[in-house]
Order: structure tokens, then C-alpha cells, then sequence
């Protein structure tokens, strides 16, 4: 039998806030353990929360960019349950029943298709929860039958999105997720910094024989930390169903742990009362409200969206559909291009040395490219400085790696090292001499007609000149002095 | 009566609580004369009025995306029944 899949993903996202939710603690990664706590994220008695305004704001800015509708009214509820890193015995989250409106409602985020098309995959909701604390497993503590917690991510703001089950393949949610990824960096709305935790996904997988209608059991697999793993959780979740299926077992709903290491999902232990979470409003925090007003103000601090940027780009500039990806994957990189093109580099060429020599810079030291000490307008001097065949290309290319290190202009660097390209037509025509006196056998091999020699003259020639000479200088006298 | 032995079992293991058989029967008593006494406000017709979500009437309480102090960490595990390595220390968890 032929079955289809349908998957629906929550994804948790860290705010990109200097504070907590609901406490002046910092909302950092890291930091010693339970440093960065006070009172009201500890759930001390008597202390009261109070809402940071801006993850309301940046909350909004992912719903509005993902054209999400913004409700007027909106509430915190308590989520009752005990657990460890929990230490106020409740989460305060917004959640959606008949009467509860979560922040926003709609909208839907667009992924590539095999064929070439788009598909949005649309969203239930987008709402505001606090994260919980973390246990720690040493084995010391573990052997005495112990565990550690550290609770400075209580309190630490999360938006949590979720999707319709509308994805139909392993590959669509990856898709989604990058998707997704790149419009919450795009918006400023979390750094996205997968290493530290601030994308957490679950994923509801059931399979139904292609033609059914209606939904099969669903299985749930928790807290996956990275796209790649979540993909191929899924696939491994898939093939599990039909192969249960297929031998004339049934699907239990159940909840899932992803072990990426072996590639198994692993049940989870259910506790019985654990879907008992006695939601109520939270009575120490006022309804939000949000009106006509503040919802245009943040529609118009909404930055150019990845889709309208790459569409810009193919229309404004002259670079390849590849070029276009890498360009645009991140605003800074797209702002830094089109900073260099201001500074007045044809936009081809801006595209290649990015795409190339930057990018590679980047990957390499694995910074952001706002760290590089080469601003867009250093590398448009220096782009500069071949136009003028002052350097060659290839002399660039180390002056750029000078410029990195140094941060220094490229004409210092040029000035410096004495890299001024040689084009003086005496000054390589002694060189020239000297390598025709050194290789009489290929210089008769190439009268002879064996004209692939040139490159091995050219060589000689630039080793002799340490790169400076000027390539089409060069070569043209090489020509006239063979010839 | 409303709430039944069962239900008490069950708020109770909700709550992490543990009562004895006699105490049980007790609270099934207050619980009920505790509903008993609200169940006054069935009288209103409600079906007009919109649920209150606070009962002040206060909306958008806001604070700024500004560092305040946090605890030291010693005041922070100072009424910890265990702690040590800087952490809590609490019965083991599992997954
Ligand atoms: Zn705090």
C-alpha cells in the first residue's frame, strides 16, 4: 500500500531579548550556573512578574512578518505541573482554547517544492511562554541517585509557532524550519544560534493510505534540537508507522524521544496526569491589549523579507540563482553587498568576491561579517585599486587576507609591501630576457609550436615578479619577445 | 454530592499530596460545603458577561528590556534542602 505522510511542527524560539520575560535577569546562554536568578524566576513567594514589553514586540514582528493577525486582546495563563527545573510549579504561558486567544492567529510560511514551485504551509498560532530550568546529570550525583539543576534559563522568553499539519515530507519540514530560521533572523527576532539552544522543534508525524481522508494516529517526537536531526527523525518516525502497518500492527499515540546518535525515537514515560494542566489566568499578570496603532508601528520596522530580497536581487543586480542564495541568506551579507555596489563596484564583481574570498573568511573564523575588520567600502578600494590595474586579482586576494588581519587600507597594504603591479614594459622585458636565457629548450619547444608553453612562461614569469607582474602586460610581451 | 473519593485522589496526587482514608472523608465534606456556597452565584444569568481575566481593571503592565541585580548564588541556594557544584540538588530525574 502507498501511504502519505502529514506532519505539523511546533518550533520553540529564544527571543533575542537582553532580559527574561518576566525579571530584569539576563536571558544570556550560558553564565555559572543559577547566577542569573532572582525572586520572580526562582518562584520565591510574594515575588510578582512583570512583562518585558519587548518580547511582546519582537513576538509581533515574527507574526507580522509571517502575516499572522494580531489579536486585540491576549492573556497569561498558569500551566500546572511539577518537575525539577520548574521551581515555581507552573509555566506561564498563553495558550489557545475557544475563549484563550494566543497573541496571533494565521498566516503561514512559504518552503520550496521538489517541482520547483511553493508551498505555504500555514500557521495556527504564534504565542509568548517562559523556558524552563535545566537538569544535569554528573555522574557523582547520579550514582548517589541525584540530579543537579541549574535554573537560569527559567523565565527565559520563548515564542513557540505553530504549524497546521500541513507538510507532506521529511524534506518540506526541513525546508519549513530554514524557512522559518531565516525570517526569525531576518526580523531580529532571535539570533537563531542553533548551538545555543534557541530552535527547539517538536514534530507530530501520522501516515495514512494515500486517498484516506482521515487523519491517522498521531505520534509526537519532542525537543529536537537541529533540522537535520529533525528531518531525519521524522523519516525514521515515517518508515516506523509503515512498517508497523504493513505487518498488521496499529499506531499507538504516544510521545517520542529522538536519540540522533543511533537514529531511533525512543517512547518517552508518560506520567498519567501529565495531560492534566489545569490552565488557568494567571491572576499576578494584566490582559494584554494591543491596538490598531501599535501593530502598524511594528508593521512599518518590519526589514525587506529573505523572499522580496532574492526577488529584488535577480531583478536589480547582475549575479547567478546560486549567488542570489548565498547573498541573501543573511541580511547583514545582503546589507554589506549592497553597500559595496553603493560604494560603486559592478555588482558582478561585488557578488563574486562575497560569494568567494568574504564568505570564506567568514567560514573559516566564524565570525558574523559586521565583525570583519574589511568594511564594504575597504573591499569597493580595493576592488578599486585592480580596476585601475594598480594590482593584480591575485594580488588582491592577499591583500584582502592582509586586510582581515589588519584591518588596514588596501593602499597601505599595497604601499607597505610594494605590491604596485609591475606594467613598466622595461622592467619586464629584463625579467623576460633572463627566463629566455634560462630555458633555451622550451623557448625552441615553443617556436617548434607547442604553444601550451605559455602558461609555463607566464609561471616563470610571476614567480620571478613574486605575482606583480601585470598579467596582460606580461603576457603581450612574452608574445612579442617568442614570437 | 459533587465530589466523589475520586476526585479527592486525584487533586491530591495533582497537588503531590498524601491523606489518610479519614482525612478523605473529610475533605470530600469541605470540598462539597465549599461548592455548596458558590454555587449561590448560579442564580445570575451570566450568559452576557464576558469571563474576567483580572480582576482589576489594569491592562498592559509593562517593564523595559533592562538588566536589573539577580541574587548572589549563595542567597539564591541559601533554602535549598541540598545543593552543591553551584546547583540544586534534587532527586534524580529521568527522561
Ligand atoms: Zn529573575
Amino acid at each position: 500500500m502507498t501511504y502519505e505522510s502529514v506532519i505539523g511542527l511546533e518550533v520553540h524560539a529564544q527571543l533575542a531579548t537582553t532580559t527574561k520575560i518576566f525579571c530584569g535577569c539576563s536571558a544570556e546562554f550560558g553564565g555559572d550556573p543559577n547566577t542569573h536568578v532572582c525572586p520572580v524566576c526562582l518562584g520565591l513567594p510574594g515575588a510578582l512578574p512583570v512583562l518585558n514589553q519587548n518580547v511582546v514586540e519582537l513576538a509581533m514582528h515574527i507574526a507580522l512578518a509571517a502575516g499572522c493577525t494580531i489579536q486585540p486582546r491576549s492573556r497569561f495563563l498558569r500551566k500546572n505541573y511539577f518537575y525539577p527545573d520548574l521551581p515555581k510549579g507552573y509555566q506561564i504561558s498563553q495558550f489557545q482554547s475557544n475563549e484563550e486567544m494566543p497573541l496571533a492567529t494565521g498566516g503561514g510560511v512559504d518552503v520550496p517544492t521538489e517541482d520547483g514551485g511553493t508551498k505555504t504551509i500555514r500557521l495556527t498560532r504564534i504565542h509568548m511562554e517562559e523556558d524552563a530550568g535545566k537538569s544535569i546529570h554528573q555522574e557523582a550525583f547520579v550514582a548517589a541517585g541525584e540530579s543537579l539543576v541549574d535554573v537560569n534559563r527559567c523565565g527565559v522568553p520563548l515564542i513557540e509557532i505553530v504549524s497546521e499539519p500541513d507538510l507532506s515530507t521529511s524534506e518540506e519540514a526541513f525546508h519549513y524550519l530554514t524557512s522559518l530560521h531565516q525570517l526569525l533572523v531576518y526580523t531580529g527576532v532571535s539570533e537563531g544560534d542553533m548551538e545555543k539552544g534557541h530552535m527547539r522543534i517538536d514534530a507530530n508525524v501520522s501516515i495514512r493510505p494515500v486517498g484516506e481522508t482521515r487523519l491517522g494516529t498521531k505520534v509526537e517526537i519532542k525537543n529536537v534540537n537541529s533540522f537535520r536531526n529533525c528531518q531525519r527523525a521524522i523519516e525514521s518516525e515515517i518508515q516506523r508507522q509503515i512498517d508497523l502497518l504493513e505487518t498488521g500492527g496499529e499506531i499507538e499515540q504516544a510521545t517520542m524521544l529522538y536519540d540522533p546518535d543511533r537514529n531511533i525515537l525512543r517512547a518517552m514515560r508518560t506520567k498519567e496526569e501529565s495531560d492534566d494542566y489545569r490552565y488557568f489566568p494567571d491572576p499576578d499578570l494584566v490582559p494584554l491589549v494591543v491596538d490598531h496603532a501599535w501593530v502598524e508601528r511594528v508593521q512599518n520596522q518590519i526589514p525587506e523579507l529573505p523572499e522580496a530580497k532574492r526577488a529584488r536581487f535577480a531583478e536589480d543586480y547582475d549575479m547567478s540563482a546560486d549567488q542570489i542564495e548565498v547573498l541573501t541568506a543573511g541580511r547583514d551579507v545582503a546589507d554589506y553587498f549592497e553597500a559595496t555596489v553603493a560604494a560603486g563596484v559592478q555588482s558582478r564583481i561585488a557578488a563574486n568576491w562575497i560569494q568567494g574570498d568574504v564568505m570564506r573568511v567568514l567560514n573559516d573564523r566564524k565570525v558574523a561579517i559586521g565583525d570583519l575588520r574589511v568594511s564594504a567600502e575597504s573591499l569597493a578600494e580595493l576592488i578599486g585599486l585592480v580596476d585601475k590595474g594598480d594590482i593584480s586579482t591575485s594580488i588582491a586576494r592577499t591583500v584582502f587576507d592582509d586586510m582581515v588581519e589588519t584591518g588596514d587600507s588596501p593602499a597601505a597594504i599595497v604601499e607597505k609591501k610594494g605590491l604596485v603591479q609591475i606594467s613598466d614594459a622595461g622592467e619586464l622585458d629584463g625579467v623576460i630576457d633572463q627566463i629566455i636565457v634560462d630555458n633555451p629548450e622550451e623557448v625552441e619547444r615553443f617556436k617548434g609550436g607547442d604553444q601550451k608553453l605559455m602558461g609555463f612562461f607566464m609561471g616563470q614569469l610571476m614567480r620571478a615578479t613574486k605575482g606583480q607582474a601585470n598579467p596582460q602586460k606580461a603576457s603581450q610581451l612574452l608574445r612579442e619577445k617568442l614570437g | 454530592m459533587p465530589v466523589s473519593k475520586d476526585d479527592v485522589k486525584k487533586v491530591a496526587q495533582l497537588a503531590r499530596l498524601d491523606f489518610a482514608p479519614e482525612e478523605e472523608a473529610q475533605l470530600i465534606d469541605d470540598l462539597n460545603r465549599m461548592l455548596e456556597y458558590v454555587a449561590a452565584l448560579d442564580q445570575l444569568d451570566t450568559t452576557e458577561v464576558p469571563p474576567t481575566a483580572h480582576v482589576l481593571p489594569l491592562e498592559n503592565a509593562f517593564r523595559d528590556d533592562v538588566m536589573g541585580q539577580s541574587l548572589d548564588r549563595s542567597d539564591a541556594l541559601a533554602n535549598a534542602p541540598l545543593s552543591g557544584q553551584g546547583h540544586f540538588r534534587v532527586p534524580r530525574v529521568i527522561e
